[in-house]
């Protein structure tokens, strides 16, 4: 075991699969010699060369338009977004074509790449580099999104999406890069996609989350566990497609749910995820569904008491488990 | 009809004689095969049609100047002439048309003529104009990253060259000098915008000069034209020296699709002048002049198109619609 920032894990998973696999390459602004904004590519132009770790135009149609094509010519691309922010102009590529490309063709064409941004906000990132995506493409059948929360899960699943057989959407939240260090094992090993993860177990509640918010929620369900009521929480980790039995095994335990996640709520994975309990679990609920996520405005606020309130924090959590209990 | 000099000049293979018979044959049966799709739709048994009438010596003078199993295909949706030049029946075509059981390339799931084929490396994926761009790229970056001499070729339209994707495409390719031919088929309309509207220039070969590429530009009614240009893009591509731009000149003879009314926004006199560049009849006359159509041979050509395309009919006629037991498979691995 190391421990290990979320960046240096998915360096590492990127490094071992490209060092496993010669049709894994990688293609993004900044990537190269810069080793990427976020020093996600750091070191690997000078071991795989300008031919593998491709310092693309800015242009990021294309970056997913061209790794689509690679992936239908047998390749295995990791498209790098600079940000979530600027994904937009993929969305063409990703949700228009890739996301169709198996099923146009009955089968024919297998899209084996993977889409990576960082995402999410609480970095002082303003209106343009704060925002969460998953949404969008979670919506999209023929579609993979994967948003991890820690170090392990991070290198784990990228490396099970660099693998996988369909486009997978790898959202990171920038804001666990270098704040969240955990173990990581020196040995190979995946995690597979679609597998949600009880991070924390308990009995009374179930609050279930994805991504930086995993760990205001676990330090929530902490000191609420101080204060005699047993939380369990649920790391959903991949949001397409989204794993009902984690989910439904829990809530049948507790019978109460608190849903967070920092995008905004309305439409949101949130809705969802209340619809499938609503849908097969309704007998077992103590209490309404409960979702605490961001407001509606557009995009994170700059000023740091602005962000702040859009952000969800340990203390919000804390008061929503609270008055959860007290249903 | 050459605006600026052809970029490689020499060492280019003239088609055989035997081949431009061949091209002459499937030109006549697309031109078949496209009037009876046409005539389908009117009778109300293909929900819509895009004819690439007017496209055909662009479309075949083009593959026939590249390696079919070994170069790879984008096409769109005009591109009948080029399915039927990588050897697509008339039956597989029809039965897109007409949407039936069977249909090879998507099971009837899109378009006519959309979908794809793994054995001929052809990719028609999409109705949204312009996307196949970047991705034929992202294939030709494959071919070079795997050391392969194939060559991908894109078609796309002159409207299709005003979407952002095809700058990005082409900019990209050509830093990396990749192994891609971008075929323009500038027939002057996009549905209704004529060309002055989409561009201030006559045509998109001028741009290849601001990507550092070469370009050129030729009469895609003249099937010899664009097979040469065809193969030196195509060597050009092979040897490692990058992209070309090939921008074929044709005529689109119908309405945008079945859909469309032209009478709208085309004079009877465009139309007119149009015809008189029938890619057909041009390799019609050249054969016959070159007395490689001797005897009645154009006639037992065109007698054999209309009995393939009768049976083509009459097989898609009684063929049935895909039962809708597998049409929630393939959207996973
Ligand atoms: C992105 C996009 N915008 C608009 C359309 C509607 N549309 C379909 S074909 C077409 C014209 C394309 O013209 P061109 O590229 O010149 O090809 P042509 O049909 O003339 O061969 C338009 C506007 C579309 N399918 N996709
Ligand atoms: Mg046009």
């Amino acid at each position: 075991m190391t421990v290990q920032t979320v960046i240096e894990a998915v360096r590492d998973g990127m490094q071992e699969e490209m060092r496993r696999d010669q049709s894994v390459f990688i293609m993004g602004e900044d990537i190269g010699a810069r080793g990427g904004v976020f020093l996600a590519t750091d070191g690997f132009v000078g071991e795989f060369g300008e031919d593998r770790v491709i310092d693309t135009p800015l242009a990021e149609s294309s970056i997913a338009g061209i790794a689509l094509g690679a992936a239908m010519n047998g390749m295995r691309p990791i498209a790098e977004i600079e940000f979530a922010d600027f994904i937009w102009p993929t969305v063409n590529q990703i949700v228009g074509e890739a996301a169709r490309a198996r099923y146009g063709t009955l089968g024919q064409m297998c899209v084996p790449m993977v889409l990576r941004a960082p995402q999410g906000g609480g970095v002082r990132g303003g209106l343009y580099h704060s925002q969460s995506v998953e949404a969008i493409f979670a919506h999209t059948p023929g579609l993979k999104v994967v948003t991890p929360s820690t170090p392990y899960d991070a290198k784990g699943l990228l490396k099970s999406a660099i693998r996988d057989d369909d486009p997978v959407v790898f959202l990171e939240y920038k804001r666990t890069y270098r704040l969240v260090r955990g173990e990581v094992p020196d040995e190979e090993y995946t995690v597979p996609l679609g597998v949600a993860d009880v991070k924390l177990p308990g009995d009374d509640i179930t609050v279930i989350t994805y991504g930086l918010m995993v760990h205001h929620c676990i330090e929530a369900a902490r000191i609420i566990g101080n204060e005699g009521v047993s939380v369990e929480v649920i790391d959903l980790r991949t949001i397409r497609p989204l794993d009902n039995d984690v989910i439904l095994a829990s809530v049948e335990k507790t019978g109460k749910v608190l849903i967070v996640h920092e995008d905004t709520k309305l439409l949101g994975v949130g809705g969802e995820v209340s619809a499938i309990i609503a849908e097969h679990a309704f007998d077992y609920l103590d209490a309404p569904i409960v979702r605490l996520a961001g407001p509606e405005i557009p995009a994170m606020p700059f000023s740091p008491t602005l962000e702040a309130a859009f952000l969800i924090d340990t203390e919000k959590v804390s008061a929503a488990i609270r008055n959860l209990a007290r249903y | 009809m050459k605006k600026t000099p052809p970029v490689v000049g020499a060492g280019v293979t003239r088609p055989s004689d035997d081949k431009l018979v061949q091209m002459y044959r499937e030109m006549v049966l697309c031109r078949a095969l496209d009037e009876r799709v046409w005539m389908l739709n009117r009778q109300g048994k293909a929900a819509i049609v895009a004819s690439a009438q007017g496209h055909e010596a662009a479309q075949i003078g083009s593959v026939q100047a590249l390696q079919v199993g070994k170069d790879h295909f984008y096409i769109y949706y005009r591109d009948l002439a080029v399915l039927i030049s990588l050897g697509l029946t008339p039956t597989e075509i029809m039965l897109g048309f007409t949407a039936k059981a069977g249909e090879p390339l998507a099971g009837a799931r899109q378009f006519p003529t959309h979908g794809a084929s793994k054995t001929l490396n052809l990719v028609n994926l999409s109705n949204v104009v312009g996307t196949q761009i970047p991705q034929a790229v992202g294939s030709a970056l494959a071919s070079k990253m795997r050391g392969e001499d194939a060559v991908t070729i894109v078609y796309f339209g002159d409207g299709a060259s005003s979407v952002g994707d095809c700058h990005e495409a082409m900019n990209f390719a050509a830093i990396h000098k990749l192994p891609v031919i971008f075929l323009c088929e500038n027939n002057g309309y996009a549905i209704s915008v004529p060309l002055s509207k989409q561009m201030a220039v006559d045509g998109i070969v001028s741009r290849a000069d601001g990507y550092g590429i070469p370009g050129v530009v030729v009469d895609g009614t003249d099937i010899m034209a664009v097979y040469e240009a065809t193969s030196e893009a195509a060597t050009r591509a092979r040897d490692g020296r990058g992209p070309t731009i090939v921008e074929t000149m044709v005529e689109r003879y119908l309405p945008h699709t079945s859909d469309d009314d032209d009478s709208l926004y085309r004079e009877q006199e465009d139309l007119e002048e149009a015809r008189k560049r029938d890619p057909v009849r041009i390799l019609q006359e050249q054969l016959i002049g070159a007395g490689l159509l001797p005897g009645d041979t154009d006639s037992v050509i065109r007698n054999e198109a209309k009995r393939v395309i009768n049976e083509a009919t009459d097989y898609v006629d009684a063929a049935p619609y895909p039962e809708a037991t597998d049409f929630l498979d393939h959207v996973y691995s």
